[in-house]
């Protein structure tokens, strides 16, 4: 298997010193750490995780929604963290329903987060609460739904 | 996309011009478009507005085989085909458990450099003419034809090759391609001392580039930049070194690294990368062993030799099983990063234990750099602005997807 050190022990440790009820589950799966948190604490795990130097996460890779339609909740956001100078990786996850389908934005955190959370509002329609400007990036602007929901036909509507 | 309007409201007494920059433009290299708001030459805003070529591939995987989608990732950054194909590959590797042979690993990591070179000699072509040196995109296209050339001998196709296969390659490379491939870094090396003759100390090129641009390493973080538009501004960070994958951790090479943070510091790190490249590759001929297996032997996971589902009716079984229902690994998700030409690209795919993905998502080293174009360029020259598009060096394919 690749070689990538991927077991970040120490940042779950340290989220979990601070903040023993903040984290819902870590999942360990080929060698990658999931930490999956609750809606209302991902902002302070995030601020936790980038600020604190033992751990240094400044670099977000990328935000991944899934769409779990129709199991409840329905939403997963995902967050791939790479901690360069520690030469870690990370994901965190926070799952949100289908009704109120929101997350805090870590635009102030990571500011490149801005596209990455667009992209997720136009495909997949996850709100970020507080982003600057929370508009359509890869779809027209007149666009209906949201296409990487599971309830989007692939073919479109027709 | 954005609507003008909303983020571009210029009072109609205001000294201030928007300017539509695209997407029809020549040098935004593909259907880019930027809308700047002026003060005579001076940019006062920048925003790229993309989604021109969204072709909805993240949500087409969900309806294919897995090993049926590698033939889109060839057509997300189509310079690099090969960079994606990996990437693809080894995430769903990791999802599945197969272990690659050393001899794929090696071959495919000789191939993924070959066309990281294949790709820089695109943009440096580019990025040449978009700043009026005309020659230089002859010479670099003169080498990528011969590169093509190559890539059409081992995997049949020019650009679209999907040579990368789970659990290995497609197919057993052609004999003699090993020398065929040296032959041509033999004659690289040249090549690039003609390019530096043109080019690096050339009174224009220096003029247009030194200074322009530049992207300091706070902000190059912050907006999470990554490959040579990062390490031009001072930072290390190559995957290849940081978290090697497919046997880099075995190859001798250094990143190249800038502080400038300008153009021609993205410039320098480009032209060392290729050399740096020609490099692993050279060490790859070396490793690469001349026969053995190239494609990993898993029972339902990898297609068996085309001998073994000839002659043995175990094998026709699983041929047929993997062709029709295709492969089905465990429920679980994998995030899997490489380094392309253009930076990290991941591969986040997700498994419900069916034989399609459940959910591919790109991390699109274009698209995140893209978003840093406005740093480049806010409170410089005009001008200069198609200088700051050539030097992030963006596919538009992959951006949009």
């Amino acid at each position: 298997m690749e070689s990538q050190q991927q077991n970040s022990p120490l940042a779950v440790r340290k989220l979990k010193e601070r903040d023993p009820q903040g984290i819902a589950e870590v999942i360990y799966f080929r060698g990658e750490t999931t930490v999956v948190l609750p809606r209302n604490r991902l902002i302070a795990a995030c601020e936790l995780l980038k600020s604190d130097p033992e751990l240094d996460f400044a670099f977000l890779s990328d935000i991944t929604p899934v769409d779990r339609f129709p199991i409840e909740p329905r939403f997963e956001v995902n967050y791939h963290l790479v901690s360069i100078s520690k030469r870690q990786r990370l994901r965190l996850k926070v799952k949100v329903t289908g009704k109120d389908p929101t997350v805090p934005t870590v635009t102030n955190i990571w500011p490149t987060a801005n596209w990455h959370e667009r992209e997720a509002w136009d495909l997949m329609g996850v709100r970020f609460e507080g982003h600057p400007n929370l508009t359509r990036i890869l779809m027209p602007d007149d666009w209906e739904g949201h296409p990487h929901r599971k309830d989007y036909p692939v073919e479109g509507y027709r | 996309m954005s609507s003008v309007a909303d983020t571009f409201q210029v009072a109609p007494e205001s000294r201030t011009m928007v300017l539509n920059m695209g997407p029809q433009h020549p040098s935004t290299h593909g259907v880019l478009r930027v809308i700047l708001e002026l003060d005579g030459e001076i940019v006062l805003k920048a925003e790229p507005v993309i989604g021109y070529l969204h072709t909805g591939i993240e949500k087409n995987f969900e309806k294919l085989t897995y090993s049926q989608c590698i033939p889109l990732t060839d057509r997300m950054d189509y310079l690099a085909n090969l960079s994606d194909n990996l990437g693809y590959c080894l995430a769903v590797e990791k999802l599945a458990g197969i272990e690659v042979p050393k001899r794929a690993q090696y071959i495919r990591v000789l191939l993924t450099e070959f066309t990281r070179i294949a790709s820089h000699l695109v943009w440096l072509g580019t990025h040449a003419i978009d700043l009026g040196a005309m020659s230089v995109f002859l010479y670099c296209f003169r080498e990528r034809e011969e590169m093509l050339k190559i890539l059409e001998a081992i995997s049949g196709q020019r650009m679209m090759t999907s040579y990368f296969r789970i659990g290995g390659l497609a197919l057993e490379p052609p004999p003699g391609y090993l020398d065929w491939i040296s032959k041509f870094l033999d004659t690289f090396s040249g090549h690039l001392a003609e390019y530096e003759d043109l080019l690096t100390e050339n009174p224009i090129w220096k003029l247009r580039t030194q200074g322009v641009g530049v992207l300091k390493l706070e902000d190059a973080i912050a907006m999470a930049v990554s490959g040579p538009s990062l390490r031009g501004s001072g930072s290390d960070y190559d995957v290849r070194k940081y978290f090697p994958y497919s046997s880099y951790e075995e190859f001798d090479f250094k990143v190249a690294t800038q502080t400038a943070g300008d153009v021609y510091a993205r410039y320098q790190c480009r032209l060392e990368e290729m050399r740096q490249s020609a490099r692993i590759c050279r060490q790859a001929i070396q490793k690469i062993p001349p026969t053995g297996p190239f494609r990993a032997e898993v029972r339902g996971l990898v297609p068996p030799s085309r001998e073994e589902m000839k002659t043995s009716i175990e094998g026709l079984i699983y041929h047929f099983k993997i062709w029709t229902e295709g492969i089905t690994p465990p429920p679980g998700e994998v995030y899997q990063a490489i380094e392309s030409p253009r930076g990290e690209i991941g591969f986040y795919v997700c498994s419900d234990g069916s034989n399609r993905p459940y959910r591919v998502k790109v991390r699109a080293p274009s698209f995140v750099n893209l978003q840093a174009l406005p740093n480049l360029v806010i409170g410089k020259l005009i001008a200069d602005v198609v200088a700051s598009i050539g030097t992030i060096d963006i596919v538009l394919g992959e951006v949009d997807r």
